[in-house]
């Protein structure tokens, strides 16, 4: 992994992440990025072709619960933090033309 | 004393005994917040109304008086009458939560964190915000939206982070104790730096229901608390199974405060050879092994361990971290709440919004997760890091077996300057060296004020780890090696 680190295409991936940046920006991650993954090389020298993967640390698997009608809270509320509202509803940009 | 600067367990006492009320308690708290906190900056938010109308409510019901000095179940009024504050990403209804970003400036929580319910139900008085770094993503709070918070020991050097003004608060007498959240280390680095315990219990301890989360497979919700009997009268109250939170784990509590007090003798403490490295400053060394003496001299047995795959911890730590970051921050999107930034459609919408609200740092990460999880990556970065992952966690598994807890320094450094690091962030990854790896194997520990540099006069932190689920132990070492020490008793001159 170590060849093309210092091509990430900076712009791609915020694309990818829904996130704009400023060419200053892209700029500035791209150099840092470089640092930063250049260091995550050290990850290569050691073989992990045996290893088993750790996605979080406790043994716990398949937690169920009932799928019951409880409670929640009150939508009013959860609205009134929404950038725009109406009738009950998030009001977004026109998706589907 | 002044009020102020009681312990918990010495406020309960008087609160039991009718000499002092919540509102007074609570009084003594918002006067020293409204003398110390235009220089520190640890709260973002209080609301002495209804801190009052909180204590107000607790004097009325007598809980605190009558039963506080009883040692109850976790759900008992253990913490009547004792005003808390808590980090600006945990939910607690009607009060604001940004998460010191920008992004979510004016949101009002709709919900108490569960966390937060335990608190209420054990009678605490929550006190108000305490600042940190955005989306908790920083090792100094200097990247909090809000501004910087200052290190009560010298206004010029940052309090740590990301948990920074939770710490700060808690080390200026400006809370009796505060919530924080631990990813890497962001409650024991900063508890180090600001001289207080702050301890991030085991991954599925506490539940992170009403936790903004960072990353899922990390964070943990733990308590800064001025000493160790404290730290485990809180740890109580917030530790237990919630069902809303499907990685806490369905295991008894144990009383903690039944730890104290118990001594290190016959305990075998493990030095990881690993951990005293070129590049720790000379103070922080020299004051731990100063406290490894001590713990000797109390009776522990001191045995050398090895974690081999130390030096691994901070690479893998960014990638797992800034992945599963970079799917949990998604939700910033300007659709449900906080800011939304118009755009030509919904797409540019949603970039434009994310790319006014977020801040460098939190920027610098989705796009380092981003591409960690992108195509043709993924398997060169995440999924090579989740399986060092698991030689770290086997590392602490071994070393377990040949010893009951294991001592380190918490942070290689005391407090630095503001500014110090802001142009380098590989330089700041790097000061979490010693924490990181304690949230890749999801066991718990501690931190516990060592000692002091000379010039200026700095706190050095202790760091004490336990396997899963080993805080009776974590707190039974912790509270041996303070109450032989003094180092918990100094206060900064503010």
């Amino acid at each position: 992994m170590a060849e093309d680190t210092g091509k990430i295409d900076v712009a791609y991936v915020a694309h990818l992440a829904r996130m704009h940046l400023s060419d200053a920006e892209k700029q500035k991650i791209t150099a840092q990025l470089k640092d930063i993954l250049s260091y995550m090389t050290k990850l290569n020298e050691l073989d992990v072709s045996r290893v088993e993967p750790t996605a979080h640390a406790t043994p716990l698997s398949n937690v169920f619960r009932k799928d019951e009608v409880r409670p929640c809270i009150d939508p009013a509320k959860i609205l009134a933090n929404a950038p725009k509202q109406a009738r009950g509803l998030f009001i977004v940009p026109k998706i589907v033309e | 004393m002044s009020l102020h600067a009681l312990t918990i367990h010495e406020l309960r006492g008087r609160l039991r005994r009718g000499e002092v009320s919540a509102r007074e308690a609570t009084r003594a708290l918002l006067d020293r917040i409204q003398s110390v906190d235009g220089k520190l900056k640890a709260y973002l938010w209080v609301n002495p109304d209804d801190a009052l109308a909180q204590a107000d409510a607790i004097d009325r019901s007598g809980v605190a008086r009558s039963q506080a000095g009883t040692p109850g179940p976790a759900d008992g009024p253990s913490l009547a009458g004792v005003p808390i504050a808590v980090k600006d990403l945990i939910n607690v209804d009607g009060q604001p939560c940004t998460c010191g970003s920008k992004i979510l400036n004016g949101h009002a929580s709709v919900y108490d964190a569960s966390v937060v319910q335990r608190l209420r139900a054990a009678g605490a008085i929550l006190l108000g915000r305490t600042n940190m770094d955005e989306f908790a993503m920083g090792s100094s709070t200097e990247n909090s939206s809000w501004g910087v918070t200052r290190n009560p020991w010298d206004l010029e050097r940052i309090p740590g982070g990301s948990s920074g003004g939770s710490a700060a608060a808690v080390a200026a007498d400006e809370a009796f104790a505060a919530l924080g959240s631990d990813t890497g280390g962001s409650i024991r680095q900063p508890a180090s730096l600001c001289g207080v315990v702050g301890m991030k219990p085991t991954y599925g301890r506490v539940s992170r229901y009403g936790l903004v989360a960072f990353a899922s497979s990390l964070d943990q919700i733990g308590p800064f608390t001025k000493d160790v009997e404290d730290c485990a009268l809180v740890l109580r109250v917030l530790a237990g199974h919630d069902v809303r939170d499907s990685t806490s784990v369905p295991q008894p509590v144990p009383d903690y405060t039944r730890s104290l007090g118990q001594g290190v003798k016959g305990l075998r403490i493990g030095l990881p050879k690993e951990y005293f490295i070129d590049g720790m400053e000379r103070a922080v060394e020299t004051a731990v092994r100063v406290a490894i003496k001590k713990l000797e001299e109390l009776g522990a047995e001191i045995v050398e361990i090895s974690l081999p795959h130390t030096e691994y911890a901070v690479a893998v730590y960014y990638l797992v971290a800034t992945a599963e970051a970079s799917a949990n921050l998604a939700r910033f999107d300007g659709v449900r709440y906080g800011l939304r930034v118009p755009g030509e459609d919904v797409i540019d919408m949603y970039g434009k919004t994310r790319g006014a609200g977020f801040g460098p740092e939190v920027k610098r990460r989705i796009i380092l997760g981003t591409y960690a999880l992108s195509a043709g990556y993924y398997d060169a970065y995440y999924l090579r890091a989740q399986k060092v992952r698991t030689l770290i966690r086997q590392d602490f598994q071994k070393a377990f077996e040949e010893c009951d807890a294991i001592v380190t320094p918490t942070s290689p450094e005391v407090a630095f300057k503001v500014g110090e690091k802001m142009d380098d962030p590989l330089k700041m990854y790097l000061s979490d060296i010693f924490t990181i790896s304690v949230n890749l194997a999801g066991i718990c520990g501690i931190s516990v004020p060592c000692g002091f540099t000379g010039h200026p006069r700095l706190p050095i932190g202790l760091q004490i780890l336990g396997k899963q689920f080993g805080e009776e132990t974590v707190v039974r070492v912790a509270h041996a090696y303070e109450q032989a020490t003094e180092w918990h008793e100094a206060k900064p001159n503010l």
